[in-house]
């Protein structure tokens, strides 16, 4: 039953891939990528439930579905069909007809990388997986074809490969290690790592770490290794923004918690931990000082996306089950969130045909429902409650407050509060100051783009009232899989 | 391990190949011709080749023969090809703008080299038996990482950007070889039909930034900021 659901979780996303680039129809493309979006979503739910008695492994333990690999599907899940909807609308504004089946073809493909890396047993095939997700995504993001496009895509791809060789090599030094303990040939299974990191000699067993803690992080868009993240974010189509932010980076945090698990039974793991506490309170400081004085719509969101990958970094680092489940509730309000904001921020570049802020103005007149959903949504992303992200920030703080790192927690108030206002502050600009009369250009496809919006923002205050007793079992199985090591 | 009972022929010509692959990072940074980066990243492949084979034969590693074979071809043959039709094609013939003179590039790079044989012999506890080989290939390794970085760094063309990141995968490549011959033979074979679609793919934006654009050099990318 459960390769059933894996495999029409994986053949959906490939069928849209084939029929993108097979039958070259704009339309056809469009709607097999939103069916095989859906189909994705559907399955995720049921996969969830069936891994919560332990994780499944199949195909000769190539494959290995375990509750944070099922967690993170359902997140990427969500974000594929919310953005595929929305692109449906969008990329018809973009006059690209003919390459649209490219676009979807790439898309689809995008999708399965990255869920391909969460089922995957080997380490190898992870860092292959993440590889991937870079070069199919490089092509996306440089869509538009113009020079910042092209410029942002050439940066995003030289410096992510740049990092995740590090990754590559800290993964051949984890192997190197537990090959004192297994002997010099065995298969390179997550199981693995975890029986030979408590024998391994600490030091290696660190810098092993810390070169892939480095090199998924900068995947992640963990600050100072988040550079390519700005630009590749505010230059690709806004669809795909939405699916770099809110399926992409989770992707890669999955690297980091799998990686953070296996060396936290052992006598680095403190290192370890204050290591990833340390990028993630560097991002969000990094993050909010860059949105308090942002100029560019999209690289608003992108500095956002710094700022909450930090906070699920911090969540994984303090540890426990209030950090682990603030951060995995985290990923899932973010997806939401990140994904209208993108959403609001592509309707009002396309609307105003500029990605200024100063150049938005008076959002409410030109979008009068969609506009709200968008104010709305900012008021969520900047943390305020009743939406979700305020839960899953205050979970964080709480298993802060209460541990080790008490000073990470306080910083952490303290830049919540700044972004809070910077990020508001720009929202208020573009919804209530007065300015000149502009052009606002009227777009097509008003149900495809408002639809999404309407699809990311319900769930958003649902989970940011009722937190449900299901999703804290998920988490509480979870978190103790990561703590005791899921062998 | 095998490493744990090398005589000292076997370690000789391991770390003979592995030096010389080095010295030939080396030659990439000292030089300015794009030219140049092709045959030493080439020649570097070759020798990386060998070191596979060598291992094989004396670490009973036979399948370390067939990853010999398909360095040689992809790194060898198949990439420094690629590289020199993206080259043919820019019409830049070497790098004009220096960040650091080939000269002082090449002091830095031995002091990192310096620092990588200090990090690689922190590491090496567990081995004490084959000390000379495993901190040889840990420090070559890091050594190629951090060279490969600063050519990252200090170059601005695309082409020697490429060469940069492939110099990256040329270190663990080389390390791994020696360290873990034992490595799942699927892994490797993966790896390299990998990064010949990263060539392949940084041969498709090397021609969108010409055309989008005009220009290849990194220096004058600098439209996003901030």
């Amino acid at each position: 039953m459960t390769e059933s659901l894996l495999a029409i979780l994986f053949a959906a996303p490939l069928v849209a891939v084939v029929v993108s680039f097979g039958m070259r129809s704009a339309r056809l493309a469009e709607y097999v990528t939103v069916v095989a979006a859906m189909v994705d979503l559907l399955v995720s739910v049921p996969l969830l439930v069936r891994v919560l008695n332990g994780p499944v492994t199949l195909a000769h333990s190539y494959l290995r579905l375990d509750l944070l690999g099922a967690w993170v599907i359902l997140c990427i899940s969500i974000v594929y069909t919310l953005s595929s909807i929305y692109a449906v609308g969008y990329m018809r504004l973009l006059d690209e007809e003919k390459r649209l089946p490219l676009f979807y073809g790439l898309f689809s493909g995008f999708a399965f990388t990255m869920l391909a890396a969460c089922v995957t047993n080997n380490v190898g095939v992870f860092w292959i997986a993440i590889e991937l997700t870079t070069l199919i995504s490089t092509f996306l993001v440089g869509f538009e074809r113009e020079a910042e496009s092209t410029e942002a895509a050439w940066k995003y791809i030289v410096v992510v490969s740049g990092g995740i060789s590090l990754a590559l090599l800290g993964t051949v030094l984890f192997y190197w290690a537990g090959s004192f303990v297994l002997g010099p040939t065995y298969a390179m299974t997550w199981a693995a790592l975890h029986t030979s990191a408590p024998a391994v000699y600490p030091p290696l067993l660190l810098v092993s770490f810390l070169l892939v803690l480095v090199g998924y992080g900068t995947k992640a868009g963990l600050a100072p290794m988040h550079t390519w993240l700005p630009d590749a974010h505010s230059e690709a189509p806004a669809p795909v923004s939405a699916m770099l932010s809110g399926a992409l980076l989770n992707a890669s945090m999955l690297g980091i918690a799998r990686f953070l698990a296996v060396v936290s039974g052992t006598s680095v793991s403190r290192f370890a931990h204050s290591a990833v506490v340390g990028f993630g309170i560097f991002s969000f400081v990094i993050a909010a000082l860059f949105i308090v004085r942002q100029t560019g719509i999209k690289r608003l969101m992108a500095y956002s996306s710094v700022e909450h990958i930090g906070v699920q970094a911090l969540g994984l680092g303090f540890g426990g089950v209030f950090g682990v489940a603030g951060a995995l509730y985290h990923m899932l309000n973010h997806s939401l969130n990140k994904s209208l904001m993108f959403f609001g921020a592509g309707n009002a570049m396309r609307a105003y045909g500029t990605k200024e802020i100063s150049g938005i103005r008076h959002v409410l007149r030109a979008f009068p429902v969609s506009g709200t959903l968008w104010l709305l949504g900012a008021v969520g992303i900047a943390g305020a409650p009743p939406f979700a992200l305020f839960l899953s920030e205050f979970t964080v703080l709480r298993a802060g407050i209460g541990g080790r790192y008490r000073w990470a927690a306080i910083v952490f108030v303290v830049f919540l509060i700044v972004v809070f206002i910077g990020f508001l502050a720009h929202f208020r600009a573009m919804y209530f100051d007065d300015a000149p009369q502009q052009q606002v250009r009227p777009l097509s496809g008003l149900v495809w783009r408002t639809l999404p919006m309407w699809l990311a923002f319900v769930p958003l205050l649902v989970l940011g009232l009722w937190w449900p007793r299901g999703l804290w079992e998920v988490f509480t199985k979870i978190s103790f899989q990561l703590m005791g090591g899921s062998q | 391990m095998f490493l744990a009972h090398v005589n000292p022929l076997q370690a000789s010509i391991f770390s003979s190949l592995a030096i010389v692959s080095l010295l030939l990072a080396f030659v990439m940074l000292g030089s300015h011709w794009l030219r140049n980066y092709v045959y030493a990243f080439a020649a570097q492949s070759w020798l990386i080749a060998a070191l596979s084979a060598a291992v094989g034969y004396f670490g009973g590693y036979p399948e370390l023969y067939v990853i010999a074979v398909l360095t040689a071809l992809f790194r060898g043959l198949v990439l420094p090809y690629l590289l020199m039709r993206i080259i043919a094609r820019l019409n830049v013939k070497r790098e004009l703008h220096a960040v650091l003179q080939p000269s002082s590039s090449l002091v830095l790079g031995a002091f990192l080299v310096m620092f990588a044989f200090v990090i690689a012999n922190h590491m090496n506890f567990q081995s004490l038996l084959s000390t000379h080989v495993v901190v040889l290939a840990l420090t070559i390794m890091l050594s190629m990482k951090f060279l490969g970085f600063l050519m990252l760094a200090v170059r601005d063309e695309a082409v020697s950007q490429i060469l940069g990141l492939l110099v990256l995968e040329n270190g663990i490549f080389l390390g791994s070889q020696i360290l873990v011959p034992g490595m799942p033979l699927l892994i490797e074979i993966v790896i390299l039909f990998d990064l010949l679609i990263v060539v392949a793919c940084f041969g498709m934006l090397v021609r969108f930034l010409v055309v989008h654009a005009g220009t290849t050099s990194s220096r004058e990318l600098n439209r996003l900021v901030g």
